[in-house]
């Protein structure tokens, strides 16, 4: 009985636990962060934003949540009803389950694994599942249309993404999303990190996130103005809850994902007294929400690329763009002895 | 151990279930779904022997690329199921031979131990222990170093693939209009504004 609890019952409530720590403030920021998107662009747009429901206007995610909460979930009649329901569900669980790689801290992480940087990549890169199912099993032509759009998409810019990881792997030498980070300490603070050293490679890398997210100004997927919603025409309630949440905690995923290999993941931007007290999911966090912003300023700043332009620009200026920088790094880092030492 | 073994049955029999659907779901689609539930569940099996590279690339490659282009193409076709079905009985020798000599063959794979005991040692020598290097840095080790010639040969076949299956589908139309940008941003004020003197009430 001992070696039951010892051996499984533990580990397992400890697992649990990590699980409901990370996913509980997740949740939490996804419904904070279609506030801050709504008050953001208000802003840009000289609005107020939200600001009726609660102080400010702060409990306008809850309200949200709620009524769709209330709707009527509606199963079309001529779809195909597993995958239907198949589909947000799979969206939001791959939202959530990249999570368990990410490093919060030093030694802040639910699964240190070897190859990390590689799983977040193979998990982003099942996101457009969920999109083609939906827009598949809807049996209608806006969703499908959307599904097929997205599917060319996403599997464009994955390309350049892959690169532009490879560019970073090669000066860190692991794969290991903690030593990732820990490659980017260093005695000039914030000018270690890799976004200055690889400043093209960190813009292609946020346009490529972009584009992998669905979010403006390439959101064709949705493309409200000629697809009605795209792939979620059919859905509603909390269907399309699910999808709505599932694409905001991509985004926060996809900014975590530039802070760890560009911004230094928890690393203080000067490691000096007072910055370095601050602990490091704070500094981590301050990352995510700055690129999160980046990714709101472009939505309220430029208007959608059609979509023979998307598709130019994934495959004729990116791809070979970020394949000159792959061995242009490389050649700088063998040239000069660069090369991080085995380990 | 327990919960490894557990994980393995777990991850097995999904992918043998799957398989299965794979080639007797009715609906084409159907099919490719559960072709992706397959690799992903033998990218678990790769997981637990400890082979987490060839497992996530397996995911990045297969299911994320691949597969969706299957899925894609699969999604365009208007199979007829039953039409697809009628010549069952003429293909069955064909078909079945084809399934007979893949089985022997990975018999022979799976029994080699008892086979050719040489072959097993050969097979076994470049991967070194995992608690020294982990399988990322083991197979970098040898990729590029001891199997350069076969590992650029690969590059080489996929890449005249990737060539034929371009100039199979190109076609060049006519009178089809292009975006040339280049083109857009070098306009010129004086090729395209001209101003004119309009007297009121005459037009152009």
């Amino acid at each position: 009985m001992v070696d039951f609890w010892e051996g499984y019952a533990l580990p397992t409530v400890i697992i649990v636990a990590q699980i409901m720590v990370v996913v509980g403030p997740l949740l939490i920021a996804v419904a904070y962060l279609t506030y801050f998107e709504r008050k953001v662009i208000g802003a840009m747009q000289m609005r107020k934003g939200p600001n009726v429901v609660g102080p400010f206007g702060l409990l306008q995610p809850f309200a949200d949540a709620v009524k769709l909460m209330m709707k009527e979930t509606i199963l079309p009649s001529g779809s195909n009803k597993i995958i239907f329901i198949m589909a947000p569900m799979l969206t939001f669980i791959l939202s959530l389950v990249a999570w368990s790689v990410i490093p919060f801290g030093e030694g802040l992480v639910i699964s240190d694994i070897n190859v990390g940087i590689l799983y977040l990549f193979a998990i982003s890169s099942l996101g457009v599942y969920g999109v083609i199912m939906a827009g598949w099993a809807s049996n209608s032509k806006y969703p499908f249309i959307g599904a097929l759009r997205s599917a060319a998409q996403m599997v464009s810019y994955e390309v350049s993404m892959g690169l532009v990881i490879i560019t970073v792997l090669m000066c860190v030498g692991s794969l290991n999303l903690s030593d990732i980070v820990m490659a980017q300490k260093g005695e000039y603070g914030m000018f270690n990190w890799y976004a200055f050293p690889l400043l093209p490679m960190f813009v292609v890398f946020f346009i490529s996130i972009l584009a992998e997210t669905n979010r403006s100004p390439f959101d064709l997927p949705e493309g409200e103005s000629e697809l009605v919603a795209g792939f979620m025409v059919e859905y509603s309630s909390m269907s399309f809850a699910l999808f709505f949440l599932g694409e905001y905690a991509n985004m926060i995923l996809m900014s975590a994902m530039a802070a760890i290999l560009f911004l230094g993941g928890w690393l203080p931007p000067v490691d000096i007294a007072p910055f370095n007290w601050v602990p490091g999911p704070v500094w981590f966090s301050l990352k995510i929400a700055f690129v999160l912003f980046c990714f709101l300023w472009v939505r309220a700043t430029f208007p959608r690329f059609r979509y023979d332009q998307l598709m130019r620009l994934g495959w004729k200026v990116f791809l070979p763009f970020t394949l000159f920088w792959v061995i242009l790094t490389a050649g700088v880092l063998v040239g000069f002895d660069l090369l991080p030492a085995a380990q | 151990m327990i919960v490894q073994a557990l994980v393995f049955y777990v991850f097995a029999t999904i992918s043998i279930a799957s398989a299965i659907m794979v080639i007797s779901s009715r609906n084409p689609v159907h099919s490719v779904l559960f072709l992706i539930l397959c690799f992903f569940n033998a990218a678990g099996l790769f997981v637990l022997m400890g082979a987490e590279f060839l497992a996530m690339i397996l995911v990045v490659v297969y299911v994320g690329a691949v597969a969706v282009l299957f899925l894609f193409v699969v999604m365009m076709l208007d199979i007829n199921i039953e039409k697809a079905r009628q010549g069952l009985k003429q293909h069955l020798i064909l078909g079945g031979s084809i399934g007979l000599v893949l089985l022997v063959e990975l018999v022979l794979i799976l029994s080699s131990t008892f086979a050719s005991p040489e072959a097993v040692a050969v097979a076994s020598v470049p991967i070194p222990n995992i608690d020294v290097v982990h399988n990322t840095r083991a197979l970098g080790q040898v990729l590029y170093t001891k199997y350069v010639y076969l590992f650029q040969a690969c590059g080489m076949i996929l890449l005249v693939a990737m060539i034929g299956a371009i100039v199979l589908t190109l076609r060049k139309r006519e009178g089809v209009r292009k975006q040339v940008i280049s083109d857009q941003v070098n306009r010129t004020r004086e090729e395209s504004v001209e101003i004119k003197k309009v007297t009121s009430g005459s037009g152009i």
